[in-house]
């Protein structure tokens, strides 16, 4: 099999795949996490009583403590998405790219 | 009431103290017959696995107003304290998606090697050690004051000799252990600091029969149902978005935080330490809020704000009700242990600015042996180390609050949207990464200077002292005079058939109660003036961010369109392929 040269990787159709893969994953992630986060302040600032709200009756946890916690966790959750992500496919598109050029 | 040793010397949390010391010391030696070349003083060889990134980043970013300052916010604001624990997590995932594995595979010691790679490196260079270099110094500031306060507070010791000591400390480590030692601090640091954490919200909880529904009602009853509902702390949209940019824009553009991404191998490494320290630092916001709400309870607000005006001693006052002597010496060995971990890193990513960018990129032009660089670093974290001494001293008793944020309002628009440009936009070009770097980086401090933060309470503090204090005053005479009508009301007689000495009484009432209504009127007249002499912001929102990165970025934008660079546009492809696959990384 002939060797990829290094100025050609750009029009290799599996660098193709992966370059453009990853740029809609971190973009798609990034809108999600910019959605999530200032959806929370948007909550913060127009909407405290629906925030103030009781999580149970006669219960004192309002529904903004999960909601604040929960905004933490998912950002995590969104980063633990990314590495599955890049772990599984990105990687093997990247071993493949690497092996046609031969190192 | 609870009696508290805190604010005397606390013969325990010395003992722990000198105990990390030892420890830490003895890895800085370790650490320095490993540190010789410069990937090992300002990348530590890039030899640590990304789970040990992990900690150490967490160990970087979590710093001592973190641990005791959410925690305060928490215990003495309620919910409101949550909104920003929130807000210093929500950077990392932007750092995962944007940053973390172009900025591995592109660049070598500093982030200015990735916004330096297509362009010309000297004024990229020159704009990115200035950008690194005011918010490594605000933030050190900001840290150094933080220090002398708390040591103060915790171990008894003055102000100034808490200063020298931490100042000593972080030489040394950095000095002589470079990057490797300020890893193992930072990772030291992580463990110790969420250990701590954990075993608080463990104790906090065992006294809630290990249930929040019990924590939450208790601190209800106490403080009212508004005390879990959001207040005043967001009361404008439009600077809650604006703080809410500069610190999840802010963390991506954190010098010492950018740095540590290449003490790792690869970019596989770089991405799994920030799942890593994502994980960890989430973890610990989640538990300063349970330690926030736990101390309003157990603690009392009285008794925190008694000790600290801030809150911040919430954390140890709770540990000292929980664990005792003991416990409290312990948090408070740890909470100086997050103070040097945190300002260890910061110089050195102060001193990779001056070294690496400034000194062998601008004035030798990228041509400088290892031996020099190095030699070249270790004067520059003396120097730092010792200017970060001084400065502290010098804003002793200053309210520095609002260094902080600055330091995130610079971060995310002199250092990140050149970074992020250089990295997406095939047109950026080098006039227009370095209007944008200084652009960011003025319009960040003018319009904090000119903001309610600085402008009015700090630049006309004694102006706002003088006006509060007159409208006080006409505020009493206000009252005294409404006093007067409502006992003139009374002395009306009410009735179907008034005496004629009484009707003749009411009207002579009615006249007093007409003079002194105009009286009280004239007197709110002169209310309304004294407090219209009130000083005002000149630019209105307390955090520049949403303006200062629009600036940034549209200058950067617009500048790169005016000033195409043929060379840089034709060495996007070199870039693409190292960046995505990783080809030729350092």
């Amino acid at each position: 099999m002939s060797k990829l040269r290094k100025e050609d990787i750009l029009n290799d159709p599996d660098f193709k795949q992966l370059s453009s893969q990853k740029d809609t994953i971190s973009m798609v992630l990034t809108i999600l996490e910019l959605v999530l986060y200032f959806g929370f302040i948007y909550l913060v600032a127009e909407h405290k009583t629906f925030l103030a709200q009781k999580m149970s009756e006669g219960g004192a946890i309002t529904i903004g403590i999960p909601i604040a916690v929960g905004t933490i966790v998912l950002s995590w959750i969104f980063t633990g998405i990314y590495i599955w992500w890049a772990n599984t496919k990105y990687d093997e598109l990247v071993k493949k790219v690497i092996e046609k050029v031969g190192g | 009431m609870h009696q508290t040793i805190i604010g005397q010397a606390n013969p325990v949390a010395i003992a722990f103290f000198v105990a990390f010391v030892i420890a830490t010391l003895v890895i800085t030696w370790w650490a320095a017959k490993r540190t010789r070349t410069t990937k090992d003083f300002y990348a530590a060889g890039r030899s640590i696995t990304g789970f040990q990134n992990g900690l150490a980043l967490a160990g970087d970013y979590m710093s001592a107003a973190s641990f005791l300052g959410i925690a305060g916010l928490v215990s003495t604001k309620g919910y409101d304290g949550l909104i920003y624990s929130v807000g210093w997590l929500v950077g990392w995932p932007i750092i995962m998606f944007l940053i973390s594995e172009p900025l591995r595979n592109l660049g070598k010691y500093t982030f200015a090697d990735v916004v330096a790679f297509r362009l010309r490196q000297r004024p990229i260079r020159a704009a990115a050690a200035a950008g690194s270099l005011v918010v490594v110094l605000t933030y050190l500031i900001a840290q150094m004051v933080g220090a002398g306060t708390l040591i103060k507070l915790m171990f008894g010791l003055p102000f100034e000799l808490a200063i020298v000591v931490t100042g000593a400390l972080m030489i040394s480590y950095v000095l002589f252990g470079g990057m490797i030692a300020t890893t193992w601090v930072q990772i030291i640091k992580a463990a110790l600091l969420l250990g701590g954490a954990t075993l608080l919200v463990i104790l906090t909880l065992s006294k809630f029969g290990w249930s929040y529904g019990e924590l939450f009602s208790q601190a209800q009853n106490l403080y009212t149902a508004k005390f879990l509902e959001p207040g005043g702390l967001v009361t404008s949209p439009v600077d809650a978005f604006s703080l809410g940019l500069a610190l999840m824009f802010g963390t991506a553009g954190l010098p010492h935080i950018l740095m540590r991404f290449y003490t790792v191998p690869d970019a596989k490494a770089a991405r799994k330490s920030v799942f890593v320290a994502t994980g960890f630092i989430g973890y610990f916001y989640i538990l300063t809020v349970t330690i926030g709400f736990g101390a309003a309870v157990l603690v009392g607000q009285k008794v925190i704000m008694g000790i600290d005006k801030g809150g911040n001693m919430a954390g140890p006052l709770l540990a000292e009700v929980l664990g005792g002597n003991l416990f409290l010496g312990f948090l408070s060995a740890v909470a100086f242990a997050t103070i040097l971990a945190v300002v260890s890193g910061l110089t050195l990513a102060g001193a990779s600015a001056l070294s690496h960018d400034l000194y062998v990129g601008v004035i030798r032009r990228g041509v400088a042996n290892e031996k020099e660089e190095v030699k070249v670093a270790k004067i520059a974290t003396v120097g730092l180390g010792i200017c970060a001494i001084l400065l502290g001293i010098l804003f002793k008793g200053q309210n520095v609050a609002f260094l902080v944020g600055l330091t995130f309002a610079i971060a995310a628009s002199a250092n990140f949207p050149a970074l992020l440009m250089s990295i997406m936009w095939k047109r950026f070009t080098t006039m227009g990464a370095v209007t944008s770097i200084y652009s960011g980086l003025a319009v960040a401090v003018i319009l904090l200077i000119l903001s309610p933060t600085v402008w009015v309470d700090i630049v006309h503090k004694a102006d706002v002292a003088k006006v509060s204090a007159a409208v006080k005053e006409i505020d009493t005479q206000l009252q005294q005079s409404q006093q007067k009508i409502d006992e003139l009301q009374k002395q009306i007689v009410t009735g179907a058939k008034l005496k004629k000495n009484e009707i003749a009484k009411n009207k002579a009432t009615e006249a007093a109660i007409a003079a002194s209504t105009q009286e009280k009127d004239q007197l709110a007249a002169k209310k309304k003036d004294a407090a219209s002499q009130m000083p005002q912001a000149i630019f209105p929102l307390k955090n520049p961010g949403i303006y200062s990165m629009a600036a940034a970025f549209l200058i950067g934008i617009l500048v790169s369109l005016l000033s195409p660079e043929k060379d840089a546009q034709e060495k996007f492809d070199a870039e693409k392929v190292r960046e995505y696959v990783g080809l030729g990384a350092e």
